[in-house]
């Protein structure tokens, strides 16, 4: 009886092994093609067989050198501007909002907080055509500063997470600061912050990631602006029927060039996250 | 049920009795919900009435200084000798008269209208000359940021007749008025919340709230491809782009790719949600398994593709789907012929199946790492006493572990829903759309509702209809977020699975 027991868990275990085995052959797969084409030396766009015949660096070469037409260095700088920026501003006002419903106590506070999360919880397109709009007759559009303010000035809404971080601090800490005669600016830079680095590193690693992976708020602000781009509509620009041909290899070069910091980023972001979370989860 | 009767049931039963408990409420909660939004009204409704009857009160009860403040803004202030304070109200007001003067008024005296007067072309000498009309498009957005500031304006006169009536009680009690300076420094510790909030609601308010208005009321005219300012004016239209979306009866194109849209956008958004969540609820269950190894490899396989940028790993997809991509030359090896499948320019169905069948690859990582603590939550009783009633492992699966996850996750699973009906990136990257035809007005077989709106802003320039699309998802999806929004806070002050 036992033993068929036994038997029976180690069949069920090793059909286990094998559709997880397969399932992350399918999940990876995509990405080791990606990074082994990157290198492919010979062929132009689209070659019959998986595996490259011969490896370079050629490629990645040839998008920082070819910047004529598609300036790959160009656009990697405008978002790296952009990402920095955007975090500064969205950091500071993630926190604000957030401090200051979760410490302060002033006349309507739940009812900012409800708007807030209600706002929140519509879809960020919907306002996309009136943005485009506005910024064209702010003489903003197709600019990197447009980009900027797009990406940072809603970022108040995000005020969940850090709300519930800071909910968890005692106030004990700063009934005993008030005590001491701190005003409510100095409790803020000197006690909250110093303690909330997990939350604070994971709001500055959230909207730094951003502007690198949005696609839609860039398109539709660039249009035709090529040399505006970031890099996520630049790539897309490289597979599109006019630049295929030449352009392939050089594209899945970029994409690698991406998405390895972005991943980077985010297998540190996530460890704070699940800290951060966890912490703000207690009284959600 | 009473309390002792519940105690008294075996977990299953109570299981079962919480299940059920919960679908039965939902009605009465949803209804709930919207007699909270009723109550929300009557309550602004009263609040500006008292807000009207304080106003009236203080400028009866007020002295003259307060009285002369209703007109010349910071009066009441110089009369107690807060001049600062006065003349930053005085700056407030001569500032909203000359904004109203130079810029208000020309627009919003013409937002009846959306503007009359045509852009014409006239001859001048042996020349052209083009005399430039009215612009609907910057008149609406004037008119609106005009009303918005006028609010903005509201509240400051408001505030400037309160602190001037409280400074007459003040000095009436002859109490202390603060200097300037000891105010300043208020706003570092009393009034803090007002220095850190006033930066980001100004940008929300500037950047969502005013552009939603805005979009709202294009909607209700003919802004579109044959109406473009500056060379032609547009108009209101009232409800006629909403009836050109339900409107299928005399070969209405607009009205029937809104229906098929909308049909496939809930199919879509029914799929993907599901299929995400089902079998990767299952994957994660996998990993979990007691005397599985190396849980943490299984899981940074499926981690590392959530961590590459969404946008690259879903062009990346679509390259290898192309006819002349990896995956056709992957089957050719298998099947040892050419394989030439166009995944998405051949049939709706084949397209449509490969959007969905991609979105696994995309979604089902995410549902692994969220799943995997909510499992480790269900109790371990519940289990053991199936097995030895004999349940195998799949009617343990749809008896224990589906619905208590549903039960925990019901909030993210319509919120997931949501964000699928604007899945906006998974369509336009992987399938841009297609495949084409020419039964549907300016979209393809696999577009979305969001997608055909994305494509008529920057591609037909019918900003009327995207406009009236917009609403209308808004609409749907701002009900089921309250919808959720409600059922989340008052699912957690009940113990159900405790």
């Amino acid at each position: 009886m036992i033993k068929s027991y036994k038997a029976r868990r180690i069949i069920s275990n090793t059909i286990i092994y094998i559709i997880l085995a397969i399932m992350g052959i399918v999940w990876v797969s995509p990405l080791v093609y990606l990074l082994l084409h990157s290198f492919r030396a010979e062929g132009m766009s689209a070659v019959p067989y998986l595996i490259p015949k011969s490896f370079s660096f050629q490629n990645y070469i040839d998008l920082f050198v070819n910047t004529g037409t598609l300036n790959f260095p160009r656009w990697y700088l405008n978002t790296f501007i952009v990402a920095c920026f955007s975090c500064i501003i969205s950091t500071l006002s993630v926190l604000m909002v957030s401090y200051a419903f979760s410490r302060l106590r002033f006349k309507s506070r739940k009812k900012f907080i409800n708007v807030g999360m209600i706002l929140g919880m519509f879809p960020g397109f919907m306002t996309m055509i009136a943005i485009y709009y506005l910024l064209k007759a702010m003489n903003l559009s197709q600019t990197l500063v447009a980009l900027i303010i797009c990406y940072s000035a809603g970022a108040g809404l995000g005020f969940q997470i850090s709300k519930g971080f800071f909910d968890t601090i005692p106030r004990a800490l700063d009934e005993a600061a008030t005590v001491d005669g701190a005003t409510k600016n100095q409790i803020f830079w000197k006690i909250i912050l110093p303690m909330s680095k997990p939350i604070v590193v994971y709001t500055v690693l959230t909207s730094f990631i951003g502007p690198w992976t949005d696609f839609i708020l860039c398109k539709l602000i660039m249009g035709d602006k090529i040399n505006n781009y970031t890099v996520a509509i630049g790539l897309q620009k490289m597979i599109t029927q006019e630049f295929k041909p030449v352009y392939y290899k050089q594209f899945l070069a970029g994409s690698v060039l991406v998405a390895v910091p972005i991943t980077l980023l985010f297998l540190k972001m996530q460890k704070y996250y699940v800290e951060g979370v966890t912490a703000g989860g207690v009284k959600g | 049920m009473k309390y002792i009767d519940y105690k008294q049931l075996n977990p299953f039963q109570k299981f079962a009795y919480n299940f059920t408990e919960f679908f039965k409420k939902l009605p009465g909660r949803i209804v709930a919900f919207f007699k909270a939004i009723g109550r929300f009204f009557v309550k602004l409704f009263t609040g500006i009435g008292k807000g009207v009857a304080n106003y009236v009160t203080r400028f009866i009860k007020g002295d003259i200084a307060v009285k002369l403040s209703y007109l010349i803004f910071g009066f009441g202030n110089f009369a107690k000798g807060q001049i600062i304070k006065g003349l930053l109200f005085l700056a407030t007001e001569v500032a909203y008269i000359y904004f109203i003067i130079s810029f208000g008024w020309p627009n919003l005296s013409k937002f009846g209208t959306l503007g009359t007067a045509v852009t014409q072309i006239v001859a001048d000498g042996p020349f052209k000359k083009t005399v430039w009309g009215h612009n609907s498009m910057l008149i609406l957005l004037y008119s609106v940021v005009t009303l918005a500031v006028t609010l903005a304006f509201l509240f400051i006169y408001i505030a400037n007749t309160k602190s001037a009536y409280k400074l007459q009680q003040l000095k009436a009690e002859g109490k202390h008025i603060m200097t300037f300076k000891e105010e300043a420094k208020e706003f570092l510790d009393g009034k803090f919340h007002i220095t850190m909030l006033s930066l980001p609601v100004t940008l929300i308010t500037i950047f969502t709230i005013m552009p939603l208005i805005f979009m709202i009321l294009i909607a209700f005219t003919n802004y579109n491809r044959s109406h473009m300012p500056p060379g032609t004016l547009f108009t209101w239209v009232g409800f006629e782009n909403f009836a050109d979306l339900v409107n299928v009866a005399s070969g209405g194109k607009k009205g029937i790719t809104f229906i098929e849209l909308t049909k496939w956008t809930i199919v879509w958004a029914i799929f993907a949600t599901f299929s995400n969540y089902i079998l990767g609820m299952i994957v994660a269950l996998m990993i979990n398994k007691k005397g599985i190894r190396l849980k943490s490899l299984w899981r940074t396989l499926f981690v590392i593709t959530i961590a590459v940028p969404q946008f690259v790993s879903l062009l990346l997809m679509n390259q290898m789907l192309q006819v002349d991509g990896a995956v056709n030359i992957l089957l050719s090896e298998i099947t040892g012929q050419t394989v030439a499948i166009n995944f998405f320019n051949d049939t709706a169905f084949l397209a449509r199946a490969t959007v969905i069948v991609v979105n696994c690859w995309v979604g089902i990582p995410y549902t692994i790492l969220s799943a995997s603590g909510i499992l480790m939550n269900i109790p371990a009783d519940l289990y053991e006493s199936a097995r030895i009633d004999g349940a195998g492992p799949v009617k343990q699966f749809t008896k224990i572990t589906l619905p208590y996850m549903l039960f925990v996750t019901a909030p993210s699973l319509i919120t997931q829903f949501v964000g699928n009906i604007n899945n906006f990136n998974v369509i336009f990257l992987l399938s841009g759309g297609g495949p084409s035809t020419e039964k549907l007005y300016q979209a393809g077989q696999t577009d979305i509702l969001v997608t055909w709106l994305f494509n008529l802003t920057m591609n037909q320039q019918d900003y009327d209809l995207a406009a009236a699309i917009g609403i209308l998802v808004f609409i749907v999806c701002a009900t089921l977020s309250l919808i959720t929004f409600n059922l989340s806070k008052s699912m957690k002050d009940e113990e159900a699975f405790s």
